[in-house]
């Protein structure tokens, strides 16, 4: 039987729900209703109060569940869209994130932020923001590519006693699939070669590794082999994995869904160009959305982020550099 | 005679002899919460307390009322902000740990990592604020509905805000969903007429705080903020109704902050008629004026027991001052609970 992405984030809150009983679900339409993904379906019945619906408040959301965690629960917060986030920004960056730090009292909560871009999702349902929250001191900010990590990195982000963001593509949600859930997965904080290759290094997560997959297909019938590297988690970030790919290819392409200015890919090329400047035979390159608000029209959206078109044409323009 | 000491149990007033013990006591708190604040001003002053100074002057009854009839105990949530010195240390934060948090000492809860008001020990009770108004009602919502999973029941969260504070969003979404939820929560607005220099007429349009009760669904209660048996009377029912399952209670005291925002604020703005007024009153003279005439305590040993606040304020911050500051080539500087997650760690020790 396939397991969806989605199925797997589900799964994993499931087994995390029967085996802690300090873990309960809190989000806009996530009990009786199952989510507007549908990520907590069924959930509500099979673990009865656990699962509870909130009024449209985010920042009380997070509020409510960082008070919670303080007291020894560990909440699963669901925001409806990333996007909806930023009012519980405050909560989220100035409350959880400083808590440890601040009082030595850890604050285990995981925010799940279903991310990214969908055909006619507009400029206020597309956002990918682990750039805005990776910058924040105090956060864990993960991104699963595949389903094995959604499963296994849903499961880490409820144990790890800090507060985790944990961002969920939506494009991935329905159509990747997988044949079981993994039994182990590699450690939250590295990275994974998601396909080897000596010619060029792209690195990205989440949905953009799989558009970085298939560029790297394109490519191969044209001679070029792409190494792609999919970061898994964007804070930690596994510099050592990116560099020692750098170190096989010698060039470097750092590709994100998020906007350009500042963010994850110039943290990539910032840290190879300071660590690894060495081992670059071109200069290191980057590839993000448009600096625009995020498009509704199909057509529009598909030239807003990158693509497997736009990363082919970026992979050719490195390897010529 | 009187002499607070942490972790009083709350006193139902019942009695004219239960009465007198709980005005006293709660006199007791004002006074040593006025000549710490005083003290604290003084050091601000000659440069020994880096960053703010933010004083309760005027609020202690209101705060104290509230955080000395919680029980920390059994318990009980208190969550002060800038002007709750009083209801802070009537709930149970030693006077060290204040004393420590304004002179950085990291021997006091925040280590020198914050300062001032911003301090709390979260597993006793006490979260340590945020700067962002109206953010803590959702976080003793949040450790209420713990309490409530656990089965944890007659328990209360207590949670203080100014006038400014109602006017954000997090106030609003913060009440509401302790309504919703109904849960124990006591919040305590001083409505003190100037959120920094702005005077209430730029912050609210409605008659009085206390009605937008009615919209939450929850009790209101409107007072006098200066009085303090009026203070003790209303928090002492009010947070019986939240013991009880009653829901939320939201406390609205009158009253005028006699203070500037800060110690760096001459709060020439404040008109000075509005001192004259009954809420311009100062609640520490007029409690002290209460016990003289009930004759619940002599001059003398009042006298005696001013001269008692004052050397538990000097040991307390002499203490402080002897202890050691945060040393940054030890400091781990990371900011994660989860230390194999954290970035850029440099082991310095």
């Amino acid at each position: 039987m396939a397991i969806t992405y989605l199925d797997a984030i589900r799964e994993a809150q499931a087994r995390a729900l029967e085996e802690d009983e300090s873990v309960y679900i809190y989000g806009q339409d996530v009990a009786g209703f199952g989510g507007a993904f549908k990520a907590t379906k069924g959930l509500a019945e099979r673990f009865p109060g656990r699962v509870i619906d909130a009024p449209i408040s985010e920042d009380a959301i997070v509020g409510s569940a960082i008070g919670a965690a303080i007291e020894g629960m560990r909440p699963i917060v669901e925001m409806q869209f990333a996007d909806f986030s930023s009012i519980a920004f405050n909560q989220i960056v100035n409350q959880a994130a400083t808590h440890f730090w601040r009082t030595g009292v850890s604050c285990p909560i995981t925010i799940r932020l279903p991310s990214g871009g969908t055909e006619g999702s507009g400029p206020f349902h597309s956002q990918s923001l682990e750039s805005i929250y990776a910058h924040y001191p105090g956060l864990i900010v993960m991104t699963p590519a595949t389903v094995e990590d959604a499963y296994g990195m849903m499961l880490e982000a409820i144990r790890i006693d800090d507060p985790v963001i944990f961002c969920e593509h939506k494009l991935l949600y329905y159509h990747l699939k997988a044949d079981a859930l993994p039994k182990t997965i590699l450690p939250v904080g590295k990275a994974r070669i998601a396909r080897a290759g000596r010619h060029a290094t792209v690195v990205a997560c989440s949905a953009m590794v799989h558009e970085a997959l298939r560029a790297a297909r394109e490519l191969a019938e044209e001679g070029w082999e792409i190494e792609v590297v999919d970061l898994r988690s964007v804070k930690p970030i596994d510099t050592d994995t990116i560099l020692a790919s750098v170190a096989r290819t010698g060039r470097l392409l750092a590709v994100g869904e998020g906007f350009p200015w500042g963010g994850m890919t110039s943290e990539i090329v910032s840290r190879v160009a300071a660590e690894g400047f060495h081992l670059l035979d071109a200069p290191p390159q980057r590839l993000n959305s448009k600096d625009t608000p995020i498009p509704y029209h199909p057509n529009l959206w598909r030239a807003h982020r990158p693509t497997w078109q736009s990363i082919s044409a970026a992979a050719r323009n490195l390897i010529r550099l | 005679m009187s002499h607070p000491t942490s972790n009083v149990a709350p006193l139902s007033a019942d009695s004219p002899a239960s009465q007198r013990e709980r005005f006293v006591s709660a006199f007791g708190w004002m006074l040593l919460a006025r000549t710490f604040e005083d003290k604290i001003a003084a050091l601000y002053r000659a440069g020994k307390i880096v960053g703010g100074v933010y004083l309760g002057r005027g609020q202690e009854a209101f705060s104290a009322a509230l955080g000395m009839q919680l029980n920390q105990a059994q318990g009980d949530i208190f969550s002060g902000l800038i002007r709750d010195q009083a209801g802070r240390m009537a709930f149970g934060e030693l006077l060290i740990d204040s004393a420590r948090t304004y002179l950085g000492s990291v021997e006091g809860p925040m280590r020198g990592r914050d300062g001032n008001i911003h301090r709390g020990r979260p597993r006793q009770g006490m979260p340590a604020m945020i700067s962002h108004l109206g953010a803590m009602v959702s976080v003793v919502n949040g450790m209420l509905i713990a309490k409530r999973f656990r089965g944890e029941r007659d328990v209360v969260g207590g949670a203080t805000i100014g006038d400014g504070g109602t006017s954000t969003g997090a106030f609003h979404e913060g009440l509401n969903q302790a309504a919703i939820e109904k849960l124990p929560l006591v919040i305590a607005v001083a409505d003190n007429q100037f959120a920094y220099s702005t005077p209430t007429s730029q912050q609210y349009a409605c008659a009085d705080l206390a009605d937008r009760a009615i919209g939450y669904g929850i009790r209101g209660y409107s007072i006098d903020g200066t009085d303090l048996e009026t203070c003790l009377e209303t928090f002492s029912e009010a947070i019986a109704r939240a013991r009880s399952g009653e829901g939320p209670q939201l406390v609205v005291g009158k009253l005028l902050r006699l203070a500037g925002h800060g110690e760096h604020d001459d709060a020439r703005y404040i008109p000075a008629d509005m001192r004259e007024k009954p809420y311009g009153a100062d609640c520490v003279p007029m409690a002290q004026h209460r016990i003289l005439e009930e004759n619940w305590m002599s001059e003398d040993e009042i006298e005696e027991q001013v001269r008692i606040t004052q050397d538990r304020v000097e040991e307390a911050v002499a203490k402080a001052q002897s202890e050691p500051d945060p040393n940054p080539f030890r400091e781990s500087w990371h900011a994660l609970a989860t230390k194999h997650l954290a970035e850029g760690t440099i082991a310095m020790d």
